[in-house]
Parts: C-alpha cells; sequence; structure tokens
C-alpha cells in the first residue's frame, strides 16, 4: 500500500512517520501532486498556526488539490481545521471540505487553554474508530475547536462538547494526535489504513 | 474529562540522563533512548527532554539523540535546551518533538515568543522558568539556573502568555532534587494569574506530593525526574493512587 503525507512546512511530520513506521509503514512524505493524486492514503498532518500554514498551502497549490483528492485523506489536528471552512485564528479562510467554522475555546469555568493533554472520545462514527475506542483517552493540543454538526465523528468534551473528528465522504479528520495517542491512537491509523 | 498529566524528565549531559539536587551535583541515571521508550510504555502522559548543558556550552539540542527517542515514542515529546531561533525549532520538529521549551532565549529577548507562536503554533511553544526564592520573591534564572536576572516569576510568565506561549513549565531551583514537596504555593499563585497550562516541576519525592501538586497546587501537569529514573514511584503505582483520590488521571 502506498501512504504519502503531504509535506508542507506542517511542523511535526516526523513524529507521523515514527508512528506509521511503528505500525511497519514506510510511508512517502512528498508535496509532488501526482505523488499525492496516486497515492492509496494520504495523511495531511498539521501542527502550527492557520495563515501562515494556509499561506504555504496556498504558495504549492496544495489548497486546490487535497479537496479534490478521491482516495480516504486523515486530516490531523492543525490539518483538519484548515480542511473547514474558515477559522477564528487570525481570520483564516481554509479550505472548505468541511463547512464548519473554527472557533476559539471560551473558557466558562476556569479551564486553561490551549486544550492541552488527554481527553475522552464519545460519540463514535467513521471508519477510523471501532467499538472498543469509545470513552478512550486521545492526546489532544490546540486552542481552536470545531463546532458539532451532522459531519462530526466522535465528541470530545472541553468548555463545551465539540468536534473531536469529523468524516464526510473520503475525508476524515481527527482533532486530536492519534500519532501521540498511544496504543489508542496506533489502532485508530491502523483503522484508517485498513479503510 | 482532561485528565491530569504525569510527564517524567530526562535531563541530558554529554548524552546520558543525569539528575543533580538543585542543579548541581549530576549523577547518572541512564540511557535516555531506553528510559524514553520505558516511560511511553509505562504509561507516562508526556515526555520532556532537556539538554542541561546546551546553553551553557552554547551547544544546540543533541537532534541526532531527540530523534532516537522519539521514534520509540507514542506520547508527546518536548524539546529544550539552548533553544533561541526559528532554525532551532524547527530542526527539533524534524527530529520528532512536537514541542519546544525555551529558557534562557525567552528571557534575553522576549519577542522570539512572538516570532515563534506566530510561525509554530501557541501548543508547540513552551516557556521553562527556573526561579528561586530571594528576599520573599520568586527570580527568574537562565543558563541552567546559573545566572539571576531581574525579571520576577509572575510578571515575566505573565508577558510570555501574552506573547504565545501556550503553556509554561516553571522549576522551583529551591525545590529541585529535594523530593520534599512542590512550591504549592507559587504554584497555586502561577495558575490563578495564567490563562494557560502549568506544568509543576522541583520536589517531587512521594505520591502525595502530586496528589498535592493537582489539587493545592492547581497544576495541569507534573514533573519529576529522578524518582522515575531511579525506580523509587512507578508511574503505575502513582496513577492508581491518584486514581483513588479522585485526581483524573489517564
Amino acid at each position: 500500500m502506498n501512504l504519502t503525507i503531504i509535506d508542507y512546512n506542517a511542523g511535526n511530520t516526523q513524529s507521523v512517520i515514527f508512528a506509521l513506521n511503528r505500525l511497519g509503514i514506510e510511508p512517502i512524505l512528498t508535496d509532488d501532486f501526482e505523488a499525492i493524486q496516486k497515492a492509496d492514503k494520504v495523511i495531511f498532518p498539521g501542527v502550527g498556526e492557520a495563515s501562515t500554514t494556509m499561506a504555504f498551502l496556498r504558495q504549492k497549490g496544495l489548497d486546490k488539490l487535497i479537496p479534490q483528492l478521491k482516495q480516504p485523506v486523515l486530516g490531523v489536528c492543525l490539518g483538519m481545521q484548515l480542511m473547514c471552512a474558515h477559522s477564528e485564528e487570525n481570520d483564516t479562510t481554509c479550505m472548505g471540505i468541511f463547512s464548519e467554522k473554527v472557533k476559539l475555546f471560551q473558557p466558562n469555568n476556569g479551564e486553561k487553554v490551549p486544550h492541552m493533554g488527554w481527553n475522552n472520545i464519545t460519540n463514535l462514527k467513521s471508519g477510523i474508530f471501532d467499538e472498543s475506542l469509545e470513552n478512550e483517552r486521545v492526546y489532544f493540543v490546540h486552542s481552536y475547536y470545531v463546532e458539532q454538526s451532522s459531519y462530526t465523528a466522535a465528541v470530545a468534551d472541553y468548555c463545551q462538547p465539540f468536534s473531536a473528528a469529523l468524516h464526510k465522504d473520503n475525508f476524515y479528520a481527527t482533532q486530536f494526535h492519534p500519532e501521540k495517542s498511544g496504543k489508542v491512537g496506533a489502532r485508530i491509523i491502523e483503522n484508517f489504513i485498513n479503510i | 474529562m482532561l485528565a491530569k498529566r504525569i510527564v517524567p524528565c530526562l535531563d541530558i549531559k554529554d548524552g546520558r540522563t543525569v539528575k543533580g539536587i538543585n542543579f548541581v551535583n549530576l549523577r547518572d541515571a541512564g540511557d535516555p533512548v531506553e528510559l524514553g521508550a520505558a516511560y511511553s510504555e509505562k504509561g507516562a502522559d508526556e515526555l520532556v527532554f532537556l539538554d542541561i548543558t546546551a546553553t551553557h556550552e552554547k551547544r544546540k539540542t543533541l537532534a541526532a539523540l531527540a530523534k532516537n527517542i522519539a521514534r520509540n515514542l507514542n506520547i508527546p515529546f518536548t524539546v529544550g535546551g539552548g533553544i533561541g531561533s526559528i532554525e532551532d525549532v524547527d530542526v527539533c520538529l524534524m527530529n520528532g518533538a512536537d514541542k519546544v521549551s525555551i529558557n534562557s532565549a525567552a528571557v534575553r529577548n522576549p519577542a522570539l515568543i512572538d516570532e515563534l507562536s506566530l510561525q509554530f503554533g501557541n501548543q508547540c511553544i513552551v516557556v521553562a522558568a527556573d526561579a528561586k526564592l530571594i528576599n520573599g520573591e520568586w527570580i527568574i534564572h537562565v543558563s541552567g539556573g546559573r545566572i539571576p536576572t531581574e525579571r520576577r516569576l509572575f510578571e515575566f510568565t505573565k508577558e510570555m502568555q501574552e506573547r504565545g506561549a501556550g503553556e509554561i513549565l516553571f522549576t522551583s531551583m529551591d525545590h529541585d532534587g529535594t523530593k520534599a514537596g512542590f512550591a504549592i504555593e507559587a504554584l497555586a499563585q502561577l495558575s490563578d494569574n495564567l490563562d494557560i497550562p502549568i506544568i509543576a516541576s522541583g520536589g517531587a519525592g512521594t505520591m502525595a506530593h502530586f496528589e498535592e501538586v493537582f489539587t493545592k497546587g492547581k497544576a495541569d501537569a507534573g514533573l519529576a525526574a529522578s524518582i522515575f529514573h531511579f525506580g523509587e514511584i512507578e508511574i503505575s503505582d502513582l496513577k492508581r493512587y491518584l486514581a483513588g483520590k479522585d485526581i483524573i488521571v489517564r
């Protein structure tokens, strides 16, 4: 299987590569359009700031390519946020694969922002999850969140319930970092590989 | 509910894990690659890797060693030690780090934190504040605790938050290595003062100290080194103990 990671100055790409290596997979890291288009599976990682990262994607034309991909695509963390329509982080227009808006957490009970650490995921849907993962803890680190919608594939609760994962057609996305979520995260990546 | 985090810290000198008392008298605590993998397996929530000689000897973080540690880790990984530029952070991230810890450079050039948070996102930037209580004031020290500055813990960390730090790693130099408990009062005040998460460091000696740091100390994460490295407290036992005290852990 050809698993390709989109290379675009995304911060923690190396963490994703190591996580795949631990599952016995050697991913291809590339920004080449043709290589990305012919991959069996695509991972769109992300750690960083929305406007800077979107600017990189536009510069390379990846903002046009990614929404047109037909194979299973997994966006992670900022990757998921950039797949939405708009982010409040420096008022950034994103790729719009999901119609949701990305908003800044508003603490209502003294919660710290960023939401950083291990939290539960519930109401799991879509092929990247399975029953054994319901209510397990995964690693989050983010200050902006995606509201719940019909595309919500997992819910987490911080300040309010929000989308911990999204799914629409061939696009899958997680707000948390499966590559850093221990054995639970490894299982989610395996499920994605097996879609 | 978000869980409180238990964070083993690997202080690295010349490629080995070391641990001192009050920042001096270092003794060897083993191979950092083995320790890192073992902690990940035993249920640690994050790992911090500090190249404690980096600033002092003006070396950059040991990128190759970081990479070897990261390869075996399925939990988040923070790298610190001598980081002072966007290029330094890039090197850390390319070698498998998820976050970086900025210490001396944040004091010498506070605007660096604005640059880094814009480039990499706030969540990536941990500001490590090493402080010592002098005449009733928590004074920030740099260069591995060797040099006192004119900055005070509370105003300094507030500024760091405003400039875009995603987390504060506060080490009480007075408590570090003593195993007599964390700097609870200062930690609670720091947590009340700031809106970003606090990692408490310095003084962990017993499981009760962790309970105290998460309740009275209001910390989001508890960091320790020697008690974990030398097997005095097993992370799984600590998690069970804390769960028994109604503290949410993974």
